[in-house]
């Protein structure tokens, strides 16, 4: 694939209202260290309102690109625009942005109450109004009983909640949180993630969320930029993402366990997967030119059970079975396809014996050699 | 019933050995010539505590302990700040990462009388490099062997030269520890570069600070080899420091109790003081 990625901005995609003030612009912005491009050309534009979740593996570049929007590493080409105001050539310290990092990152020596206030005093903001600020903020992140104490004497929620009120207080006009919950425990995880929505609506900041977990872009809502190898893939809301993925890849990320993937023939109206279960083709797959493709369906839409007449049978070796919660997964082979099934309730498989899985060929997805979405 | 196991002992009777020869026997010899008089052939006579009112009475000892005091005053208050400077102007990243260091540890790695021997041709008027220049070049009178306080800067000049290098190592040792993300998270809150060292670098680097100041307060307060080769305590006595004079007194005169008094307040003072920095400094015990 040459060239930039189509960027729904470029592509007349603007689903916000026009001219919607606050918003920052990405024009064709890069990332080089000596030879080596660390973030392709990318075009986006980010929305106040909503949360811009970019997702992608370890080392996508999700980290990168909020570096050079914070302007903490220099553009290799490209342009920023802020509110209107291209920012490309300002420094980090006027850019009035907030970053709430991965792992803890609060001035050590400096109460809670400090640590909040900090880039207030640094603005010369009257102690008054300081005061009402870092309240405010500290209320909103229940941090009220810790104001007096120093980071050291917090647990990690408390240290990373610190961080979000120092961001929350600034009120500044971009919030970049770089995976902010990555290395909390489960449950804060949850807790947090829950208020994180509340706790920047209304402020009029474009929030910008960076994360490698597909579930917590479907949970953030908003708006998703899917990330891998430098550059972004697809830009557009969460929900439509997820419903249809532009290629394979983009599919692979957005989906946790793995999206099955396996080769099919088409031939006439039918497609047949390499010596195993076939099925007639409907809507835009019917259409498709005879040949080799890509057939994708999700975990969840692998069931163990028949759920109506339009299944396709499809025999499999369990190899791993799993259950979370009130739900069972089962790793199963199919000839040289390895796929997951995802189902809600306990299912009694036998390790090692044969079992036939059910799916309806209508949440298939097919994509063509290059990988691209094609029905 | 509360079983006490007393084998528990049995452990810790290598430390106490150890710690017997290594500190307690040579301390407890000390104590013993500094309450007793002798002549030699090991015959000794009982002297109480005349020696140390002795040695705290004369004008000799206080003067040395002033130059003692003043000198590691000086030193300290020049390396301590000359080395976070050093520290912080090292690069942090790159392949002159090892240069520096390696040029930062090279004085350390001379044998201290070397250093003295060293400066001392280095000084000298007509003989050495900065002596010729001084005098003959630049026209001012420059002779250490003459001026005290020529002395008295060329060997704070030399022990600067020697031992600043410590500071920058363990100063930076603690610069490189602090994660870019701080950096980053002080550049977002719009500090300046004073606001970064301030509240921090310096905060980061307290720790190993501590051990920089500890260090260098006691070793500068012991210091013997270098002004001795240096100087050998002159012009008259401007730069005998404490421990250049315990050594005219103890191996010159052979006065071995008032030595033994001396060598024991010497301990004293420098235990305490380090005793002091160190509780000051670890007192507000945060991160």
């Amino acid at each position: 694939m040459g060239g930039p990625p189509v960027s729904p901005a470029q592509a007349g995609y603007q689903a916000s209202p026009a001219g919607s003030a606050g918003m920052i612009e990405l024009h064709d912005i890069s990332k080089r260290v000596g030879k080596v491009v660390h973030i392709k050309p990318t075009s986006l534009t980010l929305q106040p309102g909503h949360f811009n979740v970019l997702l992608g593996a370890t080392g996508s570049g999700k980290t990168s690109l909020i570096k050079l929007m914070a302007g903490l590493d220099p553009l290799a080409s490209g342009r920023i625009v802020m509110d209107g105001q291209d920012i490309t050539k300002l420094s980090t310290q006027k850019r009035n942005i907030s970053l709430v990092h991965q792992f803890f990152v609060n001035y050590p020596h400096m109460t809670v109450f400090e640590n909040i206030a900090s880039p207030l005093r640094v603005a010369g903001m009257a102690p008054s109004e300081i005061q009402g600020r870092v309240e405010e903020a500290a209320d909103v992140l229940q941090l009220r009983p810790m104001l007096q104490r120093r980071p050291h004497e917090l647990s990690g929620g408390q240290q990373q909640r610190t961080a979000l009120a120092r961001a929350i207080a600034k009120e500044s006009r971009a919030v970049f949180l770089d995976e902010p919950l990555a290395n909390l425990d489960y449950k804060l995880r949850e807790e947090l993630r829950e208020q994180l929505p509340d706790l920047f609506a209304g402020r009029g900041a474009v929030v910008v969320y960076a994360t490698s977990e597909p579930e917590e872009a479907l949970l953030l809502g908003g708006w998703t930029a899917l990330m891998e190898d430098g550059h972004v893939t697809q830009f557009g809301p969460t929900s439509e993402i997820y419903r249809k993925p532009d290629n394979l890849t983009a599919a692979r990320v957005f989906s946790d366990p793995p999206i099955n993937a396996a080769e099919v023939t088409k031939s006439g109206s039918e497609a047949a997967l390499d010596g195993g279960a076939r099925w007639t083709l409907s809507g835009d797959a019917a259409g498709l030119a005879d040949g080799r493709y890509t057939v994708a369906v999700r975990p969840h839409r692998v069931t163990p059970q028949r759920h109506s007449e339009a299944d396709v049978a499809l025999k499999g070796r369990v190899l791993v079975t799993e259950l979370s919660g009130s739900d069972s997964s089962a790793h199963f082979q199919m000839g040289d396809n390895f796929w997951v099934s995802l189902a809600s309730g306990v299912h009694p498989y036998q390790v090692g014996e044969d079992h036939t899985f059910y799916m309806n060929p209508v949440h298939c997805r097919y994509f063509a050699a290059d990988g691209k979405l094609v029905a | 019933m509360r079983t006490v196991n007393q084998r528990g002992w049995f452990f810790v009777l290598p430390v106490l050995i150890l710690v017997a020869f290594n500190a307690l026997m040579p301390i407890m010899t000390v104590v013993n010539y500094s309450v007793q008089e002798t002549f030699g052939n090991n015959v000794f006579f009982w002297q109480g505590l005349d020696w140390f009112e002795q040695i705290l009475r004369s004008d000799r000892f206080q003067a040395a302990l002033g130059r003692q005091f003043l000198f590691t005053a000086i030193i300290l208050a020049i390396e301590v700040p000359l080395g976070i400077v050093i520290a912080l102007s090292m690069p942090r990243k790159g392949i002159w990462v090892p240069v520096c260091l390696v040029l930062m540890a090279l004085p350390m790695l001379i044998p201290w009388n070397v250093v003295g021997q060293m400066w001392n041709i280095f000084t000298l008027p007509k003989v050495g490099m900065l002596g010729y220049f001084m005098n003959d070049v630049l026209g001012v009178n420059y002779d250490m062997t003459q001026d005290p306080l020529a002395a008295w800067i060329t060997v704070v000049v030399m022990d600067v030269w020697h031992w600043t290098s410590l500071v920058v190592l363990l100063a930076y040792a603690g610069l490189v520890s602090i994660p870019d993300a701080y950096y980053h998270a002080a550049k977002i809150d719009g500090a300046s570069s004073w606001s970064v060292f301030r509240y921090i670098q310096l905060p980061k680097m307290k720790t190993v600070l501590t051990i920089a100041i500890l260090l260098r307060f006691i070793d500068s307060f012991n210091i013997y080899t270098e002004p001795f080769t240096l100087t050998g305590g002159g012009p008259g006595n401007s730069t005998t420091l404490l421990s250049i004079d315990l050594v005219k007194i103890a191996l010159g005169q052979f006065d071995l109790g008032p030595a033994a008094a001396m060598s024991l307040i010497y301990f004293a003072i420098t235990l305490m003081v380090s005793w002091l920095f160190y509780t000051l400094m670890t007192k507000d015990d945060a991160g």
